[in-house]
């Protein structure tokens, strides 16, 4: 392997990740919406709920397509056993997310027959978002693979560890749409929000616990990983910033103010993202193949990332400059326009 | 080498056709919309014209029903690749994946964020910026198209790359991007998708003209549609003319199949209509312009192309599909180029506003441009068969290694999600047309929760309180 053989995929992983975290943050929140929706009743709040997305929500899901555009560009290896191992998931999630993406406009042309679009909008939030955490445990809990090629059954992922992942995956983007809530907007809903928060924030750190004991049990190279020294002591921090973070979240919910919830929210699950990295790296297809098995030609990957070199500063500066435009609360009754 | 059971490939190929025919009329017509919303806004900031802008808002909320229906199918595709083709992925992804990736980069993210400035920054940002955005979006979908074809069209003419142990290594990005049958592609389909949206502007408009009602708008959108009709319909003729020369050269037999040519030693008759019978490999009820074909093809009565005959049976597309998309969509161009000089001689005779027998029929043609290009892009893809790289890698080699079964339940998923969803979503889209567009007074729509949306949401009501019609 030479340098850049080996450099090169681990620049990939390192991008490819941290696209994938923005989208679980960007995605996360607005399909948390969707989680929420059947706690808000009245059509008033639903439209201030849907409202405070509208401008964003397809910029937010275009992060998706560069997750799976961007794995297949820099891993095809991966992309071609991790899609076909994960199929039946995979599919679940593109159905779902149409239903609740279509319901955005839909919604508002169907009215006063919207309540079918309000429906549509949560079941496709819900469903989008256990499947992504359904697709996480699968993956997570290994794929068959024999020389390279996916070699297990349609149902592999179909598992307990599999489901409470896509549990926990609802209970957190919730934990996000709650949060977001507080943030961008007033009157009911933003109250409603501030007593559900609490709940959505034990249940989310009783899954993160759950998962943090049952991977090391069930994998022994993650056990390794996390518990032989001196990795111990450089990895303590981890999940001890996730209790003080998820303390810092309680407080803010608490404490009624708008900005540090959402923060800490997110923070809590960039650790716990943090966690599954440090877990598994240097795997993409554990427990058979890293980065570098599956990278792409050193030159497509030099080709693809000079462009995003360049236009990924300009993408991530113009999605701040619309979250600017439409910055602060939206008002009851009060739409952008 | 071994070869995926038929039926696995069978489905495989439905449900790629299936998902990538329905998401590909969302896109066309937003590459339209898109540019002409950007137009009128334009027009609107130099001449102040208030009607321009309250076409430019109700076009935008069919906007964004369409571009909503686009981005959701789009998803879907690209992760199919994956799911349904993973050999396919593998083989190409050094050479084919940064182009998808580039487009997302450039394209799509583009198009994405700004159109939310552009749906809900009407009165959040100056004037100026409201119409540049609709400028970056119209240039968004531009680029995205760029970068889909280039690679869509490196499958049919593959260049710039070496073959090793099965997988394809790039040797030249210019050579990759901008391959033979690129550009031909590239312009063929932006051109097709401003003749698809033109005719639903003029056919929305002479709809308008016809019932008396927003005739200001109506007119408008007559003279615009008309008028793009009149220069881009003929200039397609060209257009396809290369793009047909370009694929004789690189894919002999995908035009074999497209004008039923069987014997390729002796000049080739323009097939008007016939039943191609491949068993027998001749035609059946034929009715032909004697040496039209080679005329066509190789710009010379007595000029040989090859026939269907001349490639071994299990290297020819599918000739019924091909044969029959092609006159489909060729006669839709024709009539397109007749409506648009037509209309355009109306309206230098002062006549076009007021010519019912004209804008009677016209208002029946809004759907025309879509099936036309959906009939174009199974010529070009039924006609690639039975390879996915032309020459390089063949379909049944390319799936991923799952159940047939596994597939067949996507693929009945997929049927019934999208016919309902998107359905729907055509349904909607024509009671928005039909409601037609409101002025841009400030006051009356702050009663109810304000959206561009907001309208169409009245518009429902009404709709919905007399039964369906306006």
């Amino acid at each position: 392997m030479t340098g850049l053989e080996y450099t090169m995929p681990v620049i990939w992983a390192l991008l490819l990740g941290t696209a994938v975290a923005l989208y679980i943050v960007l995605d996360g929140f607005d399909l948390g919406l969707g989680i929420l929706f059947p706690y808000f009743r009245s059509e008033a709040d639903r439209d201030q709920m849907m409202n405070s997305v509208a401008p964003f929500w397809d910029g937010n899901e275009t992060w998706l397509i560069l997750g799976g555009g961007g794995l297949w560009v820099a891993f095809p290896k991966a992309y071609a056993v991790i899609m076909p191992a994960l199929y039946l998931p995979v599919i679940l999630m593109l159905l779902a997310l149409i239903f609740r993406g279509v319901a955005f406009e839909f919604r508002w042309v169907a009215k006063p027959r919207h309540r079918k679009w309000d429906i549509a909008f949560a079941a496709g939030s819900t469903v989008a978002a256990l499947s992504q955490g359904i697709i996480l445990g699968g993956l997570l809990q290994g794929i068959t693979v024999i020389d390279g090629q996916f070699a297990g059954g349609a149902f592999d992922w179909l598992t307990p560890f599999a489901l409470m992942c896509g549990l926990g995956l609802v209970a957190g983007y919730a934990l996000l749409g709650s949060t977001w809530l507080m943030m961008k907007t007033e009157g009911p809903v933003e109250v409603r929000a501030r007593r559900m928060a609490p709940k959505l924030l034990v249940l989310l750190m009783a899954f993160v616990a759950i998962v943090s004991v049952w991977t090391p049990l069930m994998i022994e190279r993650i056990a390794a990983r996390w518990f032989s020294l001196p990795n111990l002591f450089y990895l303590a921090p981890v999940p001890l910033a996730t209790l003080l973070l998820s303390w810092v979240c309680w407080r803010g919910i608490r404490d009624g103010r708008t900005l540090q919830p959402f923060l800490a929210a997110v923070g809590v699950f960039m650790l716990a993202y943090a966690g599954l990295v440090i877990s598994n790296a240097p795997w993409l297809v554990p427990p058979t193949l890293t980065i570098w098995d599956t990278a792409a030609y050193v030159g497509s990957q030099v080709f693809m990332l000079i462009g995003t070199t360049l236009l990924l500063p300009l993408v991530l500066g113009y999605t701040v400059f619309v979250f600017w435009v439409f910055r602060g609360k939206l008002k009851p009754g009060e739409g952008y326009h | 080498m071994d070869l995926a059971p038929d039926t696995l490939v069978l489905l495989s190929r439905l449900q790629f056709a299936f998902t990538v025919s329905f998401h590909i009329i969302f896109p066309a017509f937003t590459i339209g919309l898109s540019a002409f919303i950007a137009t009128l806004l334009l027009a609107h900031l130099r001449t102040g014209r208030e009607h321009y802008r309250t076409l430019a808002r109700f076009w935008t909320k069919v906007f964004a029903v369409s571009f909503a229906m686009g981005v959701v199918s789009g998803i879907v595709l690209s992760y199919q690749f994956g799911t349904n083709w993973s050999r396919f992925s593998e083989a190409t992804g050094n050479v084919i994946g940064p182009l998808i990736g580039y487009e997302v980069l450039t394209a799509f993210f583009l198009e994405a964020t700004f159109l939310g400035v552009m749906l809900f920054g009407g009165d959040r940002v100056p004037k100026w910026l409201h119409a540049l955005s609709a400028v970056i979006v119209a240039i968004g979908t531009t680029i995205s198209a760029f970068w889909i074809l280039s690679a869509n069209s490196w499958m049919q003419t593959p260049t710039g790359y070496s073959m090793r142990d099965g997988i394809a290594f790039p040797v030249s990005w210019f050579e990759i991007v901008f391959n033979p049958s690129f550009p031909y592609r590239f312009i063929h389909m932006l051109v097709a998708a401003y003749l698809t949206t033109s005719l639903v502007v003029l056919a929305v408009g002479a709809r308008y003209l016809l019932a008396g009602r927003f005739v200001e708008e109506g007119r408008t959108m007559a003279r615009m549609g008309v008028g793009m009709l009149a220069v881009l319909a003929p200039l397609q003729l060209l257009i396809g003319d290369l793009h047909g020369l370009n694929t004789a050269e690189h894919q002999p037999v995908k035009v074999a199949a497209m004008e039923a040519h069987w014997d390729g030693s002796k000049p080739a008759d323009l097939v008007l209509f016939a039943l191609p019978d491949v068993k027998a490999e001749r035609n059946h009820f034929e009715l032909a312009i004697p040496k039209g074909a080679s005329l066509i093809v190789t710009h010379d009565p007595n000029g040989l192309f090859p026939g269907l005959k001349d490639f071994a049976p299990h290297d020819r597309p599918p000739v019924w599909p091909v044969f029959f998309s092609f006159r489909i969509m060729v006669g839709i161009g024709m009539l397109m180029i007749v409506i648009g000089l037509l209309g355009a001689w109306l309206w230098w005779r002062g006549r076009l506003f007021d010519s019912r027998w004209f804008l009677r029929p016209v208002g029946y043609t809004w759907s025309l441009g879509f099936v036309a290009i959906l009939a174009g892009w199974m010529v070009t893809e039924i006609g690639r068969q039975p390879w996915v790289i032309y020459g390089v890698l063949r379909t049944a080699q390319a799936t991923s290694p799952i159940l047939t079964s596994t597939v067949a339940i996507s693929l009945a998923l997929f049927v019934l999600v999208y016919c309902v969803v998107f359905g729907v979503g055509v349904l909607y889209i024509r009671r928005l047309l039909q409601k037609g567009p409101t002025p841009t007074s400030h006051a009356p729509e702050a009663t109810l929760p304000n959206r561009p949306l907001g309208a169409a949401q009245r518009a429902a009501r009404d709709a919905l309180a007399d039964g369906g019609r306006p």
